[in-house]
């Protein structure tokens, strides 16, 4: 188990390494340097550009030297905890991303226990109860559920709730609190506003966990094993509950890895919808106004966030099925 | 002889080319059925939006800004009944709440007529005409979805829209096909070394969460790129990212088929690879792609949906849904003005239906299913 979850940290390396390679490059995709973007931007204002100040920026980020110099500067710099400047809010960013990036994980892991909470009982019921009219009546809602996009369902929520029931639902806390030092008030307000984005951004994919239990479900009770359980006269909710279902929600600790990365995308999103403190709508500020320090370094973290979630999944499925642990799937 | 063992109806099955035998197995499933006529209703609706719209999606209409969705009446003030008509509507001021509003000025009488002539358009770009297919004339006006901030018709706009924001699932699928088949191709078909660096390459795609990627992509383009230029560059992006999960499927498919022996009976007769892989494995899974394609389309179409209501996708004058869908993002607009939010459906409807066509092909080309 050791050496397993060793070996697999460091096949994490790469990852890390090409990701940081792609996050570069967004931030060096705009024309021109951020430089001559933050320049024109201040003589444009009428403000004066300090010579020293500049010159002071251009040796820090090594605007000066070739390509992959200015690349091994920025990651250097960003092990070391300096994720640069945004010149947009002419502050560090680390002083501007460490919470929202905190929100984002609270709100992405919620989701997905959510997801799960709600998917599990009634995919369960779906494959027991095949082609009753719940069951049908769960498909439908489970094909509009996917086939709607978590923006517009926002978009749609926000105009019912505020048209019919005069409420605004954005935000993630109350005015009072929202710059508050964090007490136990603020913890009850966070989470009377959380309730919103998880069910928005967790209604697609509790759809789809629930087709996939549903599926995998039906093809356990089909199996010889189950035949064999209740011949020998096991109670029927024992008996699915104790094997067929245990088998059946093993994907969704498997597909963390690539669920995490669709979580976030739609929190993003739909944070913008909502106007959450999250990452979601700063990011979309920095690109925007071309802040592309802070939009890289989002862009960084953000994916590193599912990578080091891919991680524990694997860490997670290894412990849970032990033919993984020992190596039968090489090399991941 | 043949006769007496089995009956005509099996003797045509056991006939059918395997074409036909999905094509029945197809038709049984009612859901995937709707959504096949639902997808030709609106592909036919993008083609021929010109003229199916009442207006063309830049006209404004200066006397009905934001006008809701115009009312047609069946009975004239005698109270008899008559064709459908409009009446007039003008700009009011409602000075209690301090907005303009649209009212009908009563006693005017505007019928709706089939083929009447309208604003002048360019026929897919080659031909001037100037009939559409309903509507009013002036200055009567038909706004079956209401108008927007400027007084264009949104119905038209959202006709115009569908057109886009189809095209755009078409184009960037048809790119990431290629780009999927040629390298899960290399990957699957020779194994080794560039199907390992192919397959991190994709591993690390699929850690980026997509919608920050496509931001950031996007929103790199420079501001003064035209229209169209931005409109294939957002194609490209959407491809870019999402020729993965095709490249995964033929991987896996070719990784499974190359063992078989008809390939290897091919490659004793000498056979190239290239002839290989397109003239004997290919064709042993096109169902497969196809069905990954339909399924691969309708989340082209969100994204682009996505990026461009958030205002970093598509811009003016290229209005696709999402274009449409920005006028909305605002709460107080929307409580205002609902009808804004027509354009939603239209999605739901286009991605519901792909996704019915999708499931329903998967299941008919699927063997083993019954």
């Amino acid at each position: 188990m050791f050496a397993y979850i060793i070996r697999r940290i460091l096949i994490m390396i790469p990852t890390l390494i090409a990701i940081s390679i792609i996050s570069f490059t967004i931030i060096q995709l705009p024309p021109g340097d951020f430089l001559t973007t933050y320049v024109s931007q201040l003589s444009a204002s009428g403000e004066t550009v300090d010579q020293a100040e500049l010159e002071s920026l251009k040796k820090r980020f090594g605007l000066d030297e070739p390509i992959y110099i200015q690349y091994f500067k920025w990651a250097w710099n960003f092990l070391h905890g300096d994720f640069g400047h945004s010149f947009e809010w002419n502050k560090p960013v680390s002083e501007l991303i460490g919470e929202r990036l905190q929100l984002t994980v609270i709100i992405s892991v919620c989701t997905l226990l959510f997801t799960w909470a709600v998917a599990v009982p009634i995919g369960v019921y779906s494959a027991v109860r095949q082609y009753s009219w719940l069951d049908y009546l769960l498909t439908v809602f489970g094909f509009i559920g996917l086939a709607t996009p978590n923006f517009l369902l926002a978009l749609i929520l926000l105009w019912v709730s505020y048209a019919y029931l005069g409420l605004s639902i954005g935000g993630l806390f109350s005015p009072e609190f929202a710059d508050a030092p964090w007490s136990f008030a603020k913890v009850l307000d966070f989470l009377k506003h959380l309730w919103i984005p998880v069910v928005i951004v967790g209604l697609g994919h509790t759809a789809k966990f629930i087709r996939i239990i549903r599926g995998n479900l039906l093809d356990e009770l089909r199996k010889p094993y189950v035949v064999t359980a209740r011949a020998k006269g096991l109670s029927e909710t024992h008996l699915i509950l104790k094997y067929p279902v245990r088998v059946a929600i093993n994907p969704l600790v498997s597909t963390i890895g690539w669920t995490l990365p669709e979580l976030i995308s739609g929190i993003a999103i739909t944070a913008v919808v909502l106007n959450l403190p999250t990452t979601g709508p700063l990011l979309l500020s920095a690109l925007m106004s071309q802040d592309m320090q802070l939009a890289g370094t989002f862009i960084m973290f953000l994916s590193s966030l599912t990578v080091v979630g891919t991680l524990l999944s694997d860490i997670l499925l290894a412990w849970v099925d032990p033919r993984i642990r020992f190596g039968a799937r090489e090399g991941l | 002889m043949t006769e007496d063992l089995i009956s005509k109806k099996q003797l045509k099955y056991l006939n059918a080319s395997t074409r036909k035998l999905i094509w029945w197995k197809y038709q049984k499933h009612t859901l995937a059925m709707i959504g096949l006529i639902s997808i030709a209703g609106m592909y036919f609706t993008a083609i021929f939006c010109e003229f199916l719209a009442p207006y063309n999606k830049d006209t404004r209409h200066l006397e009905a800004i934001f006008a809701p969705i115009t009312g047609i009446h069946f009975f004239d003030d005698q109270g008899r009944l008559s064709r459908p008509f409009v009446r007039q509507s003008i700009l009011e001021l409602d000075m209690e709440k301090h907005r303009a509003t649209v009212v009908e000025i009563p006693g005017t009488h505007f019928p709706i007529k089939l083929f009447v002539q309208g604003d002048p358009y360019l026929f897919w770009g080659l031909w001037e005409w100037n009939r559409h297919l309903f509507g009013v004339e002036q200055p009567g006006t038909l706004f079956l979805f209401g108008a927007d901030r400027m007084g264009r018709d949104v119905f038209s706009r959202c006709l115009y829209g569908t057109r886009i924001s189809l095209s755009i699932g078409m184009i960037g699928v048809f790119l990431s096909l290629l780009l999927g088949v040629t390298l899960g191709g290399i990957s699957g078909y020779f194994g080794g070394w560039p199907d390992g660096v192919i397959q991190r390459i994709i591993e690390v795609i699929r850690c980026f969460p997509s919608i920050p990627l496509w931001m950031g992509l996007s929103a790199a383009m420079p501001p003064h790129w035209p229209a169209m230029k931005v409109y294939f560059a957002i194609t490209l992006i959407l491809s870019l990212v999402g020729w993965t999960d095709l490249a995964r499927m033929v991987r896996g498919k070719l990784m499974s088929l190359r063992e078989e022996e008809f390939v290897l009976a091919a490659k004793f007769l000498g056979a190239s690879d290239t002839r290989i892989i397109f003239k004997h494995l290919l064709p042993s899974f096109t169902s497969h792609i196809i069905v990954s394609v339909t399924l691969a389309i309708p989340s082209m179409i969100l994204a682009e949906t996505a990026l461009s209501f958030l205002g970093i996708g598509l811009r003016p004058p290229i209005t696709s849904l999402g274009v449409l869908l920005k006028e909305a993002q605002n709460v107080t607009t929307v409580a205002l003005y609902p009808w804004l939010l027509i354009p939603v459906f239209f999605v739901i409807l286009i991605v519901l239906s792909f996704n019915f066509v999708g499931d329903g092909l998967r299941d008919a080309v699927d063997p083993y299913s019954r």
